[in-house]
């Protein structure tokens, strides 16, 4: 099993993030490499169980089920049902914490996947930074306004 | 039930925020609002269940017991036994995450516990803001000044080795180099340890590391001790005893240091605390003294002697050696494309695990060869030479232009002069480093040792277990580790 860990701080209120974030439908609106997003079944995007079917910008497209949803928490688990990643078993969590001194967010994104060994060091690569820190400089940029 | 939830960022790597908020016996060192601190009946302050005692700036007295402490996590829990305030119940826990966003750590303290309604604002107040909030910025700006000079003693009367180890000089040996020659000048001969003076920590030493550059101390190669004298530059153990002044240790604690002055081969060792680091808790100590000083070296060698851009490709001979094998490691992780070199086909099969790209066995014409094909004809942008004699002009050659060669070792044997002016064929840059030079220091003592902990922590680099000798048979560790034949590190343990 491999292991992604990507955090950082976001500078607004934990609520405010989360808004922006917890539509499981909302890749589009908040991270700069989704086109298109639709929930299958046309299912709301905050019913568990739900699959989200989302283009990447440069054509790939991914399908991902909704396994947890904490308004309490706010968090957020999935799974990655088809890609074209090469991964398996991938289970990802995005978690805002408030940050009480400056009332900022701090923002964790891990993810647990199976891949071919040689492989990993690339995947990580991809996720950690390609993915998650990428989605998390377009949360800083735009809260940063 | 009141619960109070107080979180910041701080601008430093979590591991070293973590390294003090896990001493249950630090906070008069850092907290505003904490003058003395002591931990009953002896106990090391890891210890769960040991008992601190608080004397507060204020003239109150606090006892707090540590439940649990999880250095995997980062995270540990304490209770209040007696407190002159009315905080009952009162559980709190302390968690760190790393801030991978620029290697910042998040610090979460929180706590539960039932005080009268009418008190309930003020004592809110007091633990959110009074002791986690100030706290919080306290420990940021002692960490950033660097320790200051304690006002208040750590509780002196407390400081007596803890009961295991023998009473100062009974039974200590040492290994001592009688004349300089083969490893028959090595002999083992009892000694006698004295108290830490001011400055000073006594260390009970329980693995040694055995490096090249022990060898040439007792070839005479390098003039670091004059026989008859204990060599040895690297050490793992238990701290008995601290002299005064000294405040980054306590009994109890596992250290190591990796630095000349040499005297490292011996069961007791009372040395200047300056050049002893603390350890992370959750890196035994057999794995600190076979990888201390060689990851010392790797951190230098990749951070300050040559800079490792991604994409880079890098020439490391001796890629399974004790330095080799960290280097290739730590290397790929930074992005380099690593061109290894070895010497048998077993260690071929090792080094492929690391990370390294190509390996090649031995370092004549196949393996420039190998370096012309990968790197499109252009050689290589760093070539990290330990092998010396043998490999020295091979690894010239393996250059490209504007290439930097650094010859950190001769483990084939003395260099010899090179001749500089065809370097200029190539604008060669050329470095010896020498190891001394780079820890001279605390502060770089202690960047580097962060540097390799972090890289530990993060799953970098990986110290693979050593091959242990008992002290008594230091003369063999030294024919295997000069016989070329050993994988990873040497260690002597002693009884």
């Amino acid at each position: 099993m491999t292991r992604v860990y990507t955090s950082a701080v976001i500078p607004a209120p934990a609520a405010n993030v989360w808004r922006r974030v917890r539509d499981f439908n909302g890749l589009p609106d908040w991270t700069p490499f989704v086109r298109e997003s639709r929930i299958e079944q046309n299912l709301p995007s905050d019913k568990v169980g739900c699959i989200r079917n989302f283009v990447l910008t440069d054509g790939g497209r991914i399908r991902e089920q909704l396994l947890a949803l904490s308004d309490y928490d706010m968090s957020c688990t999935y799974s990655i049902l088809e890609s074209p990643m090469g991964v398996e078993n991938y289970i990802a969590t995005l978690s805002l914490t408030p940050v009480t001194d400056g009332n900022r967010t701090f923002a964790q994104w891990q993810a647990d996947f199976d891949c071919p060994p040689e492989r990993e060091a690339a995947l990580i690569q991809q996720v950690g930074q390609g993915v998650f820190q990428t989605a998390f400089d377009a949360l800083k940029a735009h809260f940063a306004r | 039930m009141v619960r109070v939830v107080v979180s910041s960022v701080l601008d430093l790597p979590v591991d070293e925020v973590w390294r003090v908020l896990r001493d249950f016996n630090s906070h008069h060192t850092w907290h505003p609002a904490v003058a003395e601190s002591v931990i009953e009946d002896d106990l090391p302050p890891d210890t769960v269940g040991a008992v601190r005692r608080f004397r507060l700036t204020d003239g109150g007295e606090l006892r707090e017991q540590l439940l649990d402490l999880d250095d995997r996590a980062h995270r540990l829990s304490y209770c209040i036994l007696d407190a002159p305030l009315p905080l009952h119940d009162y559980v709190a826990t302390i968690q760190l995450r790393p801030v991978t966003d620029g290697n910042g750590a998040f610090w979460s303290w929180s706590s539960e516990f039932r005080t009268p309604p009418a008190q309930a604002g003020e004592m809110r107040d007091l633990v959110a803001n009074g002791i986690y909030l100030a706290g919080m910025h306290a420990l940021d700006g002692w960490l950033r000044r660097g320790p200051a000079p304690l006002t208040v003693a750590r509780a002196p009367e407390k400081r007596p080795a803890p009961p295991p180890s023998p009473p100062p000089g009974t039974g200590a040996q040492a290994v001592v180099m009688t004349r300089h020659g083969g490893p028959e000048v090595l002999e083992l001969r009892p000694v006698t340890s004295h108290d830490p003076g001011p400055g000073e920590v006594r260390l009970r030493q329980r693995y040694i590391g055995v490096n090249f550059i022990d060898v040439y101390t007792r070839t005479g190669y390098f003039d670091l001790v004059d026989p008859p004298g204990v060599p040895g530059m690297e050490a793992a153990g238990v701290v008995e005893a601290v002299g005064s002044g000294v405040t980054h240790l306590s009994p109890g604690d596992p250290a190591a240091y990796a630095c000349p002055p040499p005297g490292a081969y011996a069961t007791h060792r009372t040395m200047a605390a300056d050049l002893v680091t603390r350890l992370p808790a959750d890196l035994d100590l057999a794995h600190a003294a076979a990888g201390l000083l060689k990851g010392i070296t790797a951190a230098f060698l990749l951070h300050d002697v040559a800079r490792i851009a991604p994409g880079d490709w890098v020439v490391i001979h001796a890629a399974a050696g004790g330095v080799g094998s960290l280097l290739t490691q730590w290397a790929a992780a930074l992005g380099a494309r690593v061109i290894a070199t070895v010497s048998t086909a077993e260690k071929a099969d090792h080094v492929r695990t690391l990370g390294a790209e190509a390996v090649v066995l031995g370092r004549g014409q196949a393996f420039l060869d190998e370096v012309r094909h990968r790197t499109g004809g252009e050689g290589a942008r760093t070539v990290f030479d330990a092998v010396g004699r043998d490999s020295i002009h091979a690894s010239l050659e393996a250059l490209a232009i504007r290439g930097h060669l650094v010859s950190f070792g001769q483990a084939s044997g003395d260099i010899g002069a090179l001749q500089i002016g065809p370097l200029a064929s190539k604008s060669v840059t050329l470095s010896r480093p020498n190891y001394g030079h780079y820890v001279a220091t605390r502060e770089m003592m202690e960047t580097h040792a962060r540097r390799l902990f972090d890289a530990l922590a993060w799953g970098i680099v990986t110290i693979p277990a050593p091959t242990i000798f008992p002290l008594d048979r230091v003369r063999e560790a030294h024919s295997a580790l000069e016989s070329g034949r050993t994988m990873g590190a040497l260690v002597l343990e002693t009884p």
